[in-house]
């Protein structure tokens, strides 16, 4: 069946359970794919051979009864796996083989999946294009020499090019949300606490959350029903009511409240972004839900506040990449020569950037004035977002202030590259969940997104918010397969 | 405010990376327009406002006392960079 | 250097300085496993076998708290007499070492889990109180060595993540001999609390010691410095004095003192610089964003203060009270949980009709002086508490006499004897039948008539002469008083 990787991940669940397809052949089937989508460097790290043998072994022996039987499945890197290379794209783990499994691909693996390989991201999810891989940039399958987004680039540019389903990403600042904006794919970044963050290797530990990506609502639904789960082993996991989200999933959103706030209109938006909301507000008004002008008054302070409390505490979990216990090290004549080293080579750019803002915003003197001064700011937009919810169901953004821009278009400019985020970052610092889902495209045909941000473990209700509104929008990916020859 | 070179070594000599001048330079520059950016938050008044660290409206789990992990040496040193079956290996500490 | 008064002071030309310390102990707490991860805490196992995944700060590693090291601290709090803090916050300490595999140490800054307390000191002219700052909860580093190989240091993540209470006092202190009282104490309530157990050679118990001088009488503080890592009472001291005098020469020569790490080299018996380590120190302290808030309920505060042991300040108490032992003897015997604990079943054993003071007398002389000797703490004591309260009853029963006992004592130290059958088996019960220290007396008398003579007209020297040689005559078994009493009627 040529056709197979153009299956949903619901239908291939459907036609192995059916018994119409193995897990062979869909294991079979998205390899090739990925054999011939070299170019689009969405890959670290192969596992193929590994994984057909486990389709194989799978079909011997079917467990119909498990979420993703015999599902193959591509993951972020940045998920540590037993025995497969986990690189968090940068060069100082580039030889790393955990011994361990992430709470998060333990709970995808349990539930039948097969792991067909590592996804190419930023390095250490610092990045907004996939730019700042130690392996290389990866294309957005748009369009050649676009950018997927970052930093969850390589996982989006595979489940829009087709080379896995559906994939697991990391979104601390938008890392989900914003690359499913740019390849016309569906990215949830659950509640903080939603998913564990064991075996995560980790970039801000107050907003890193791992989510689903996917080509539709509904198969984002079902990955987020196997991915969350309360964890003993991460402290800020949370033990709350878990929905089966697939299938409690409803397009019933009548009389929901729908917030739209006047603070997202922001300065040099393209009108594109602007009409694309109001198509979406009259999709969600259509499905007979209210929308409601809301004020989240603290939104433009968000980005500030984001690059003083992730480099602070990325300055500090990445200290453990010294050189002593895994991963690169360069010689040194002594220890702190070897540290310094080490890390002078071993991290890219970027990561060093964020890890000299990071001390920076942390070293005395400094301390009072930047983070402390930015945990007080984050308490006022997520006392926003409080007052907001006291008034609406969820609220409705556009995902991104742009599409997906050419590589190395902003490479030379941080603040420009940083200020993507500015529609997903509030959503981070104050801990909730958001969904990007694809409502249409610009005039250049890329593919544009709206978020949908919900209150603290209401997922369900984003989802069906989004559900509904993917039926009105009838969003079609253009995706030419120009890079396989 | 102004990042200058000398804070750049500072703070690369704190997260233990090392720059040459060129890189100094090429960070303060970098940083200053960054920082130029952060300063927005001066405009808010935040003096009365409870800083937040973390958004899990929950407290801290407690685990019970139990030894649970056995003795692993060979998967903790496996993956280290000079290969010893019994320690980590780095070179000479100068006190 | 003098100690009038008992009062500690450096003396230069016509200047005399006061000495102030303060110490930061820390305490390793007693559990199972580690404060963030479930491996091992054992002391001595083989390098790198009690490290997980999380001691070695692997990708993706989190750390969770062991609960009984949580309450540990609170209880060694409560021994304190410190507030405990309903809500306290874990940071993090940044700063690179070989040893320190997260690069950062998780601590507790600014909201300590225990607060201010404080703790009374037994001295010789004496109480002193001093007061206790703060008591808080951190990971223990690893361990680098130096010395297997020429070229490299090798590193052992065993204590690595072990929990550890950091105790730090308030300025109080002013000689070695009040550091050592005060170590002694703390070991000795949190030995009571068993929440450590002070084993110095172990490196359970270590300090870093503040020290500055001033000039007697002045009110302000001088510069101190801190000498890192001392782990005996005996170094402490020796550190301090030299740390102590350094300061006043210092002084004297109208030179300033630096703030800074100083490291005691017990080699040279000297204090040193260490200002390699902190040419960059700058912790970059804040909260760790993989933990939350550490809350506890006063229930959970309640359970624990119910299940406080007397500690030794009230056991002293009850000992003089109850017991009427003196102050001196009291203090003796609560200093340490297993003293009191040998003493106490020594007490029970006695049963209704006992004699304290000779009990307390035993322990304190011929236990503690075999003990000594022997090299052994009370818990391995070779004779049980309940054979040396049987030996004292021995003695007040009249059964055999303080000179015998002696005898039985030596015989009760192999294998732990039972003294009534020694003094069965070897016939060394006293003679108290009156009948037959009368005849043995008239043979006595008998046989020294002159002598008797002698002691009527005067020369009463003499008695004693006369009880020696019943005593003799007995084979040293006669009761000494009977033998008294019935030469009185006698001569």
């Amino acid at each position: 069946m040529s056709d197979i990787t153009k299956q949903s991940l619901t239908k291939l669940v459907e036609n192995i359970k059916n018994k119409k397809l193995s897990s062979a052949d869909v294991t079979k089937a998205f390899i090739e794919r990925s054999e011939k989508s070299k170019e689009l460097n969405s890959y670290i790290t192969e596992d193929f051979a590994l994984a057909l043998d486990k389709a194989k072994k799978f079909d011997q022996k079917p467990n119909l009864d498990l979420k993703l039987p015999g599902i193959p499945m591509a993951v972020k890197d940045l998920f540590c796996t037993k025995d497969i290379k986990t690189t968090a794209g940068s060069k100082i783990l580039n030889n790393f083989v955990p011994t361990y499994e992430s709470t998060v691909t333990e709970n995808i693996w349990k539930e039948g999946a097969i792991l067909l390989g590592k996804l190419n991201c930023d390095e250490f999810a610092m990045g907004s294009s996939n730019e700042t891989s130690f392996f290389g940039n990866v294309q957005n399958p748009i369009d050649k020499d676009l950018v997927p987004g970052g930093s969850s680039g390589g996982s989006a540019s595979a489940v829009a090019g087709q080379l896995t389903p559906i994939t697991i990403g990391t979104d601390t600042g938008g890392s989900i949300r914003q690359p499913a904006s740019f390849t016309g794919t569906v990215g949830l970044k659950p509640t903080y606490g939603s998913c564990s963050r064991y075996g995560i290797v980790a970039f801000a530990s107050s907003l890193d959350q791992a989510g689903p990506m996917a080509q539709n609502v509904k198969d984002c639904a079902l990955l987020q029903e196997v991915i969350s789960t309360y964890d003993p082993k991460d402290s800020t996991s949370i033990d709350f009511k878990r929905n089966q989200y697939s299938k409690e999933l409803n397009n019933n959103i009548k009389g929901k409240k729908i917030g739209i706030p006047k603070e997202y209109r922001v300065d040099g938006m393209p009108k594109e972004i602007e009409d694309l909301w109001q198509k979406g507000i009259q999709y969600v008004k259509d499905c007979g839900a209210e929308t409601i002008d809301i004020s989240l008054p603290h939104t433009s302070y968000a980005l500030p506040t984001y690059y003083i409390v992730a480099p602070a505490e990325a300055s500090s979990n990445l200290a453990r990449y010294d050189g002593v216990k895994y991963g690169f090290r360069a010689n040194g004549e002594n220890l702190i020569d070897m540290y310094e080293k080490t890390r002078s080579e071993g991290f890219g750019a970027e990561v060093q950037r964020r890890i000299m803002i990071g001390t920076y915003v942390l070293s005395s003197g400094y301390y009072d004035a930047y983070y402390l001064k930015a945990q007080r700011v984050r308490k006022l937009i997520k006392n926003d977002f409080d007052e907001a919810y006291k008034k609406v169901d969820a609220i409705l953004t556009p995902s991104t202030p742009s599409s997906a821009f050419k590589i190395g278009e902003k490479t030379n400019d941080p603040v420009s590259m940083y200020l993507n985020d500015i529609f997903t970052v509030p959503v981070n610092l104050a801990g909730l969940p958001g969904i990007s889902i694809p409502a249409g495209h610009d005039s250049k045909g890329y593919p544009l997104g709206l978020q949908i941000i919900g209150k603290a473990f209401d997922e369900q209700n984003i989802l069906n918010i989004a559900y509904a509104m993917e039926e009105k929008i009838d969003f079609k990916n253009k995706i030419t397969d120009w890079w396989i020859k | 405010m102004s990042i200058d070179l000398k804070t750049i070594k500072h703070i690369s000599k704190l997260s233990r990376i090392s720059v040459d001048e060129k890189k100094a330079e090429k960070l303060a520059g970098d940083l200053n327009s960054i920082f130029e950016f952060i300063e927005k938050l001066n405009e808010l008044k935040t003096d009365n406002v409870e800083p937040l660290t973390s958004v899990a409206e929950t407290t801290l789990k407690l685990r019970p006392d139990k030894v649970k992990s056995n003795n692993i040496r060979e998967q903790i040193v496996k993956n280290s960079p000079q290969d010893n079956e019994d320690y980590f290996v780095v070179p000479k500490v100068i006190e | 250097m003098s100690k009038k008064n008992s009062e500690y002071l450096i003396n230069r030309k016509d200047n005399q300085y006061e000495v102030v310390i303060g110490l930061e102990v820390h305490a390793q707490v007693l559990s199972e496993s580690k404060l963030f991860s479930a491996s091992a805490t054992k002391f001595g196992a083989e390098p790198n076998t009690q490290v997980s995944l999380v001691d070695a700060a692997f990708p993706g590693m989190l750390p969770v708290i062991n609960e009984f090291c949580v309450k540990q601290a609170i209880k060694t709090g409560i021994g304190l007499n410190a507030k405990i803090n309903k809500r306290s916050v874990f940071d993090r300490k940044n700063y690179f070492y070989a040893d320190l595999p997260q690069g950062y140490q998780i601590s507790q800054f600014k909201d300590p889990i225990v607060g201010e307390g404080k703790v009374i000191l037994d001295m010789p002219n004496g109480q002193k109180e001093v007061g206790i700052e703060r008591l808080h909860l951190e990971q223990d580093a690893g361990k680098s060595i130096h010395d297997l190989d020429p070229q490299n240091t090798f590193v052992d993540l065993n204590r690595s993540g072990v929990a550890l209470m950091e105790i730090v006092s308030k300025p109080d202190l002013r000689s070695p001999d009040e550091v050592s009282a005060y170590i002694k104490k703390l070991r000795s309530i949190m030995r009571y609390l068993g929440t450590c157990d002070g084993n110095m050679q172990e490196g359970s118990l270590r300090a870093d010691v503040n020290v500055s001088v001033r000039a007697k009488g002045s009110k302000e503080f001088g510069t101190r410095c801190e000498i890192k890592n001392v782990n005996s009472i005996k170094f402490m001291q020796m550190a301090i004095e030299y740390e102590a005098n350094r300061q006043v020469d210092l002084i004297e020569e109208g030179k300033s003192i630096d703030q800074e790490t100083r490291l005691f080299d017990t080699k040279k018996n000297e204090t040193r610089s260490m200002r390699s380590k902190e040419d960059a120190h700058d912790y970059r302290y804040f909260p760790d964003p993989d933990l939350l808030p550490l809350e506890v309920s006063d229930e959970f505060i309640n359970e624990l203060k119910n299940d406080i042991p007397e500690l030794p300040d009230d056991k002293k108490k009850r000992f003089i009270d109850e017991f009427k032992l003196s102050p001196y003897e009291a203090t003796i015997l609560v200093s340490d949980i297993d003293t009191a604990k040998y003493f106490e079943e020594v007490v029970a054993k006695m049963g209704k009709n006992k004699d304290m003071k000779l009990a307390v007398n035993w322990i304190i002389g011929e236990l503690f002086a075999v003990l000594n000797n022997k090299n052994l703490e009370i818990s391995q004591s070779p004779v049980s508490a309940k054979n040396l309260a049987i030996l004292v009853n021995l003695i007040k029963n009249g059964t055999i006499s303080g000179k015998i006992a002696k005898t039985v004592f030596e015989l009760m130290l192999d294998g732990d004897k039972d003294p009534q059958k020694i003094v069965e088996e070897k016939g060394l019960k006293q003679q108290s039948d009156p009948k037959a220290i009368e005849a043995l007396i008239d043979k006595i008398i008998n046989d020294n008539r002159e002598k008797a003579i002698e002691y009527k007209q005067g020369k009463e020297k003499l008695f004693g002469f006369f009880v020696g040689q019943a005593m003799k005559a007995s084979g040293g078994k006669a009761n000494p008083q009977l033998i008294n009493e019935i030469l009185k009627k006698k001569l």
